[in-house]
């Protein structure tokens, strides 16, 4: 008999189901238990940047709004600094600037939004530069595994030929659903579409 | 920054996105496959949370909506520990829990079951591992509830759990069993998972020396997170 290796398995998978709120944003879920939620600030109040809003709906396969998803983001701040210990430069981060954010839709219209800071370009693996960017992570009713996916800023186009994600994709004309519509000064809309025609690019990360 | 990246996601031991018998995964699930990237900055860095985040009574679901009164149920202590794919502990994470009550209702405006509400239970918990990486709380066993898959389908007793990890590609959010439930294998959400072992470890397993004597008994559920290459070669990376 050959040799066992002596790995864990990672814990499986569950739906979030649809009391996600409870746990995760129980204020919405209509009760009030923490004294602090988390993830409804992002940036804080004195990090440098723009200041930016993005709203969106989540599409299911029949074109209809998906109105109990919690979607949570990840970002790096203006400088394209994560806040987190392995980012070599996240002491210059400014305090209060946490880069994770946690927003729920509107129950009747399916709608979510968040404020936040536009970020900047990071580092790739290598001499990569990745274009700016919001890590996005949503859960449901419905999901198995939580979908991973990422938001672009149209006015970067220039950088996004080089950006290690979007130039993977093969299919070319999918990499538009990974980039949002600029809709007014500092505001962007970005819609996710599970399934079908304009399906969005979900990655594993 | 250099990226050290987390081992590749199991995908076997997952239930697939679209699973017919879990009716509402149909028109949920991408049809397109994922697509391979290469780790970066962005994935295997993801948010950090201290004790300021927190308050004194959020792991302890018995008080943490005491309205006068302990919650009616069994009382439980849910304990474990997060680990990696490496067997490593994974010390100050943000464990979160939310449930039904002793009557499988749960305190949301969206849940209609006839079963009641309890006046002194919320049903959500947060708490931060040691650096063991080690988890308790104090919570009342859920009861099952019913719910509109097919005509007769009843959820088991279950609590549904999300951690962190260190890493944004380490995000997890499960739903952790009972041991002796007769209603775990013919729930069309465990039934989306492809491996049996994989549903075997959802099933907490009752702990009868972590139990408090006349008090509480307990349930042990450890969390396994992906694990992270350690850097025995270097990677040479493209363009170096
Ligand atoms: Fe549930």
């Amino acid at each position: 008999m050959v040799q066992k290796l002596d790995y864990l398995k990672e814990t499986t998978s569950q739906t979030a189901g649809p009391y996600v709120h409870i746990g995760l944003a129980p204020g919405a879920a209509g009760f009030s238990i923490f004294e602090r939620e988390l993830g409804w600030d992002i940036a804080g109040p004195d990090a440098p940047g723009e200041r930016i809003r993005v709203e969106g709906l989540v599409i299911d396969g029949t074109g209809a709004p998906v109105k109990d998803v919690l979607l949570e983001v990840w970002q790096a701040d203006a400088n394209g600094v994560y806040a987190h210990p392995e980012d070599p430069r996240s002491a210059g981060v400014a305090p209060g600037f946490r880069g994770w954010g946690r927003v729920i839709t509107n129950f009747d219209t399916g709608l979510w939004g968040f404020d936040t800071i536009r970020p900047g370009a990071t580092p790739g693996r290598g001499r990569d530069v990745q274009a700016p960017h919001l890590n996005l992570w949503l859960v449901a009713r419905g999901i198995n595994i939580g979908l991973n996916t990422r938001m672009y800023f149209p006015e970067d186009a220039a950088l996004h030929g080089a950006d290690p994600v979007l130039r993977t994709i093969e299919q070319r004309d999918r990499v538009a659903t990974l980039i949002a519509t600029k809709t007014g000064p500092g505001a962007y809309r970005f819609d996710i579409r599970l399934q079908g025609q304009g399906e969005t690019v979900f990655i594993d990360v | 920054m250099k990226p050290a990246e987390f081992y590749m996601r199991d995908r076997t031991l997952h239930p697939p996105a679209h699973h017919p018998g879990y009716k509402t995964s149909v028109p949920r699930s991408p049809r397109m496959p994922l697509l391979t990237m290469h780790q970066t900055p962005s994935e295997i860095t993801g948010p950090t949370f201290g004790h300021n985040d927190f308050g004194p009574l959020d792991n302890d679901l018995i008080s943490n909506f005491n309205h006068g009164g302990d919650p009616v149920g069994e009382r439980i202590i849910l304990h474990g520990r997060v680990l990696d794919e490496n067997g490593r502990p994974v010390p100050n994470t943000l464990v979160e829990i939310w449930q039904a009550n002793a009557s499988g209702r749960y305190r949301h405006k969206k849940d209609i079951y006839l079963g009641a509400l309890d006046p002194n239970f919320g049903g959500c918990g947060r708490t931060l591992t040691d650096s063991d990486g080690y988890y308790y709380f104090r919570t009342i066993k859920p009861g099952p509830y019913p719910w509109l898959n097919y005509v007769n389908s009843w959820r088991p007793r279950h609590i549904h759990v999300s951690v962190f990890g260190t890493s944004f590609s380490q995000r997890l959010i499960t739903q952790l069993y009972f041991e002796g439930d007769p209603l775990i294998p013919l729930c069309p959400i465990v039934q989306t998972i492809p491996d049996p072992e994989a549903v075997q470890r959802l099933i907490a397993v009752m702990d009868l020396n972590a139990s408090v004597p006349m008090d509480c008994l307990a349930y042990k559920f450890d969390i396994v997170l992906r694990g992270r290459r350690s850097t025995l070669f270097e990677n040479r990376l493209e363009g170096n």
